[in-house]
């Protein structure tokens, strides 16, 4: 049985993911879109925290809600003229994506509530050491069978590589 | 009341077909991006998710997680490179209006 607090919690986050990442996908302005994609970023992280890992939801937070976000109002900012109204973000094939978001989600909700005995399982207890600071620090440095040291070489040649890239795409010639 | 695995499957799945859906009907590339943005989101709870109920004392879906926000920033910082670009030399950025480079 959850705490009423948690279920509450709960609620008003899911009513916020379903709420604005509706309205960022169909907003006429598209500041307003990457603000309502802040309130989904924002949501997200409450659910890592709810499910016990703060690091993640941290990292969530400073990434996407801190770096991410704001990388992209300087983009509308840059190639948008303030003042002048915002450009309507309309196709005329509203229909067909329309279509084929709901045929994706019909075919995976039915998938998900076909396996309602599998999705029912309830929230386990967790380990008190699992996800302590210093276990994602050795998983992350370790090179055992279980550790992580590849993907996080290879990620900061790949965050090296982007800011080559960044440097030179965004240099005027 | 409980939580359930498939409580938080629901949202998921919601915000994933918007990102199909703004990502077929937009037509700025930034909106683009945010609808992919959508997507990578979506997923990422989905990781983290499973990995909570199914494996509680391991975490092999946080770090998948943890590696996917990277990318995604790497990636975003790239992309809105390249439509900053694209606007400073042809002065609009609607996928419509950019079809210099189309067969």
């Amino acid at each position: 049985m959850e705490s009423v607090g948690n279920l509450i919690l709960y609620f008003v986050v899911a009513l916020v993911i379903i709420v604005c990442s509706v309205l960022t996908v169909t907003t006429r302005q598209i500041l307003r879109s990457a603000t309502y994609l802040l309130f989904v970023l924002f949501a997200t992280a409450v659910i890592y925290f709810q499910m016990d890992y703060a690091f993640l939801g941290a990292v969530q937070i400073a990434v996407y809600a801190g770096g991410i976000v704001v990388l992209f109002v300087f983009a509308i900012l840059l190639t948008h003229q303030p003042g002048k109204d915002a450009q309507q973000v309309e196709s005329t094939r509203r229909v067909l994506g329309a279509v084929a978001a709901l045929l994706a989600v019909a075919v995976c909700g039915f998938g998900l509530f076909s396996y309602a005995n599998f999705c029912g399982r309830q929230l386990a207890e967790i380990p008190a050491d699992a996800v302590t600071i210093d276990t994602i620090g050795r998983f992350l440095l370790s090179t055992d069978k279980l550790g992580y040291l590849l993907p996080f070489e290879a990620i900061s040649v790949l965050l090296l590589a982007c800011i080559i890239g960044g440097v030179v795409i965004a240099r005027r010639r | 009341m409980n939580l359930t695995l498939l409580m938080y499957l629901v949202p998921s799945l919601v915000m994933f077909g918007c990102g199909v859906y703004g990502f077929l009907t937009r037509k700025n590339m930034i909106a683009i991006m945010i609808s992919l943005e959508l997507m990578l989101n979506s997923v990422d709870i989905n990781f983290v998710v499973f990995n909570r109920y199914l494996f509680p004392g391991q975490l092999d879906g946080m770090f998948f997680t943890l590696f996917a926000i990277g990318i995604a920033a790497a990636e975003t910082a790239l992309a809105l490179a390249i439509i900053i670009n694209v606007f400073r030399v042809a002065r609009k950025v609607d996928i419509n209006q950019l079809t210099k480079l189309k067969f």
